[in-house]
Order: structure tokens, then sequence, then C-alpha cells
């Protein structure tokens, strides 16, 4: 199957001489529909520096990024910007909602800007805050909204348009362990439902949630650690 | 681990037979540390003895002897044949009560092999440190991301809108919750034990057990 997201041999350096940092040093990494994988590392192992090639908001100093088989490198600015609002999500750890927009307002704005009308905007802002299950906040502001509701309307905007790569930047880092729970629920059921997910964390119980895990170190993926199989579990080998 | 407490506090609900014992423990706890019915009989005669559970109905053949022979052979429908089932005493409540009422002592932990295989390949030369951890953290993870699986399918057998089912759900899903935060806690010391290597490393020239990425 195509993989939604493909960083083939990408390495991206800063500054040059003395100052010169590489941030990322050869990476090649996937997300396949249906996937959501985690990635874990230090401060500076090189986790928002992938994130950000791969919503096309930074370019790779050498190796490609491809989005739907598509190759960044051969787009302009205005190319990769088209491909961001019809195939990327991005779901933050401060949920960056429109303080003066509407749950709904918020979730159809993307479709609105890549020209949809108001009402077909709307509409589509509407299913996909029934997916993330708050259709009845659609027309709350953001300061009228707990939390975690804040973060399922994040995730709804994320993924309207049937966009199908979801890029996630520690979204449950303000939340509590409960409704950061649910909210790791929301992201993996739009996975199971053929989205890829990437999700950047240090919290190794929200790594748990993935299919696969990545880990950085100093620009470098150190190990990948996959589920045991469904027999590899103590609590599914009982008799119960 | 206490099973003896835990059979006794189940006992509070009703007299029960062993296999009943086993059932309900399973219930709560998955099959996290499974009970065979033989260690549940063997608990049951010392609670006896010790004067914290009486045997309150006799019916035929006593299934003591069996349980304690093949597995095979066991029966798995409760009081079909003839067998005892087990009554709290008023001793056996004070000692469930006491139970709950007193924390699990943790001043004297249980041996941990891994910080003890970590405490000695630290001080050993050859034994490559960081490779060593990278190991361990990935097997953890993949353990911790089977428990989250297991927790997102819910609990096998439980019956929906059911009262019963629904507490014993939560109980379920607790030591699922406990064995995540176990592999949490596991993966946050073995980056603090690199973190702290690698700082060693750097500062001391001499110490190369773990080695920065560049020189591989």
């Amino acid at each position: 199957m195509t993989a939604v997201l493909h960083l083939d041999n990408v390495t991206r350096v800063h500054g040059e001489g003395a100052t010169r940092v590489a941030a990322l040093r050869g990476v090649s990494f996937t997300a396949r529909p249906g996937e959501l994988v985690a990635v874990m590392g230090p401060s500076g192992s090189g986790k928002s520096t992938l994130l950000n090639l791969a919503g096309g908001l930074d370019t790779p100093t050498s190796g490609s990024v491809l989005i739907e088989g598509v190759d960044l490198s051969g787009l302009d600015v205005a190319g990769r910007a088209r491909v961001r609002r019809t195939s990327v999500g991005y779901v933050f750890q401060d949920y960056n909602l429109i303080p003066a927009l509407t749950a709904a307002e918020n979730v159809a704005l993307p479709r609105e800007l890549d020209g949809d009308s108001r009402k077909e905007a709307r509409e589509k802002a509407m299913i996909a805050l029934e997916r993330v299950g708050i259709a009845e906040v659609a027309d709350r502001f953001p300061d009228e909204m707990s939390g975690g509701q804040q973060q399922r309307v994040a995730i709804a905007r994320s993924v309207v348009g049937e966009r199908r790569l979801i890029l996630a930047d520690e979204p449950t880092g303000a939340l509590d362990t409960e409704t950061g729970e649910e909210v790791l629920r929301v992201l993996r059921d739009f996975c199971d439902a053929g989205a890829a997910g990437v999700l950047v964390t240090h919290e190794a119980r929200h790594a748990g949630w993935a299919d696969r895990v990545v880990f950085l170190r100093d620009g470098l993926v150190v190990d990948e650690a996959a589920a045991s199989g469904a027999y590899g579990d103590p609590l599914e080998q009982g008799a119960l | 681990m206490s099973v003896r407490q835990s059979l006794l506090a189940l006992l509070e609900q009703g007299p029960m037979y062993g296999y009943q014992l086993r059932a309900e423990f399973e219930q709560r706890t998955g099959a996290t540390w499974p009970l065979n019915v033989g260690q549940v009989y063997t608990t049951l005669s010392r609670l006896e003895r010790d004067g914290m559970v009486a045997v309150v109905d006799h019916g035929g053949v006593d299934d003591r002897t069996e349980a304690d022979g093949e597995a095979g052979t066991q029966s798995e429908s409760g009081g079909e044949r003839g067998q005892v089932s087990y009554q709290i005493t008023e001793a056996g409540r004070a000692e469930v009560a006491e139970w709950f009422s007193t924390p699990v002592p943790r001043t004297q932990p249980a041996r941990d092999e891994l910080a003890i295989k970590l405490a000695i390949a630290v001080t050993l030369p050859g034994v490559d440190i960081g490779r060593l951890i990278q190991q361990q953290r990935t097997a953890t993870m993949s353990a911790l991301q089977a428990h989250t699986r297991t927790k997102r399918a819910g609990r096998p057998g439980a019956l929906v809108g059911e009262i019963q089912s629904a507490t014993e759900d939560l109980a379920w899903s607790l030591v699922l919750d406990s064995l995540v935060f176990d592999a949490e806690s596991e993966i946050r010391w073995l980056d603090h034990c690199e973190a702290r290597l690698r700082r060693a490393s750097h500062q001391t020239k001499t110490a190369s057990s773990i080695q920065p990425e560049e020189s591989r």
C-alpha cells in the first residue's frame, strides 16, 4: 500500500561552519494508511524537524519528502501550501484555535480557504465534529469549551475534507491523564478508519497507542518498536 | 502476592467453591497473575487451618485431592459434583478489614532484575550499555503497546450494560493501567540512565561504555 507520508534519506542542516547543526541525518520514515506512528526522543533529537518536514513547513537539505506520492521538492511555495490544505492536518499541544470563531467555523476554515462555499464548508465541519463526538459544541467559542473539547475540535479541523495525514505534536501535553486518553482514542479511531498519523510525544504512555514507535536521537533513527503480537500479551493468554 | 487476602476478601460476598474463587479473582485482574486451582485449594486449606474460613457444604467427593492432580482432569463446573465450599469467619472478616486499612509495604522493594543488570553492566568493561538500554526500551515499549491495545479491545467476555460486569471492567482496566504506568516509568528511568551515562562519558574520557553515534 502506498505510504501517505514518505521521508527518503532526509537530512536537514541548520546554520553553517562552526554553528552548523544537523537536525536530521539521513532519516527514512513512512506512515501508511491506517497506521499511527509515534516519534519519541529527547529534546534536540530531531522530532520537531521531522514533523515540520513532513508537513511541508520546512524543506530538507537533501533527500525527499513525499505526501501521497507527490514529491514536495518539486513544488513551489504555493504548491506546498496546497498540499498542506488538502492532504495534511496539524494538531498542536495548545490547540491553536482561532478565539473569535466558533468550533464549527474553526473546523470549516481550511475548507473555505480551499474554495468551498461557506455552506459546503459548514456541512463538512459538522461531519468532522460528529466524528470526534462533539457536534453539540459546534456553535461555542473556544473559551466556552474544556481543553479536551478544544483538542477534539483541533482534530476535527485536521481531518476535515478527507485529509489523510494527521501530524500531531504533543497533542495531549496540556490535558489531564484521562482527557488525554480520550483525545488519543479519537486520533487512533481516525487512523483505524484509514488516515495516517504521526504522533510526536515524549510520553511513552501516549506512544503506546501507536502501531510503531520510532526512537530518534541526535537526528538519527536509533530503533523502532512495534506492538508484540496478540498472543504476546499475558492478559490475552488467560482463560477469561 | 496476596492470594490469601484476595481470596478471603472475595469470600465476603458469600460462600464459594475453589473454581468459583479462581474465576472471580481472574475476572477482576485479567489473567495477569494466573492462579492454578491447586494454589487456590492450598490457600483455602491454610485459611481453614487458621480459622479464617469454614467448610460449609460437603457433597459427595471432595475435589481437593483431584485439584492437586493433573490439570487436564480438573472440573471447570463449580458445584456439579460433590465439592466443598468455603465461608468466611469473623476472624477472616477482621483480616480482610486489616488488609484494606494497611498500605502495601514499599520499604523492602522486590529485587529488580533490570536495575541489577544495569548496575552490573555499568561497572564492567566491554558491555555495550547504550545498546542494552535501547534494546530494553524497545522491548518495554512493545509491551506497553500491547497493554494499550488490550485495553482498547476491552475485557474479553464482558457483558455490556450489566452492573456487575461494569465494575469488573473497571477493575480489569485499572490492572491494565497499572501495567501501562509501570512500563512508562521503566522507559522514563531508561531515558534517565541513558542521559546520565552519556553525560558521564563526555565528562570522563576514560568512560567509554556508551559511545556517541559519530564514533560507531
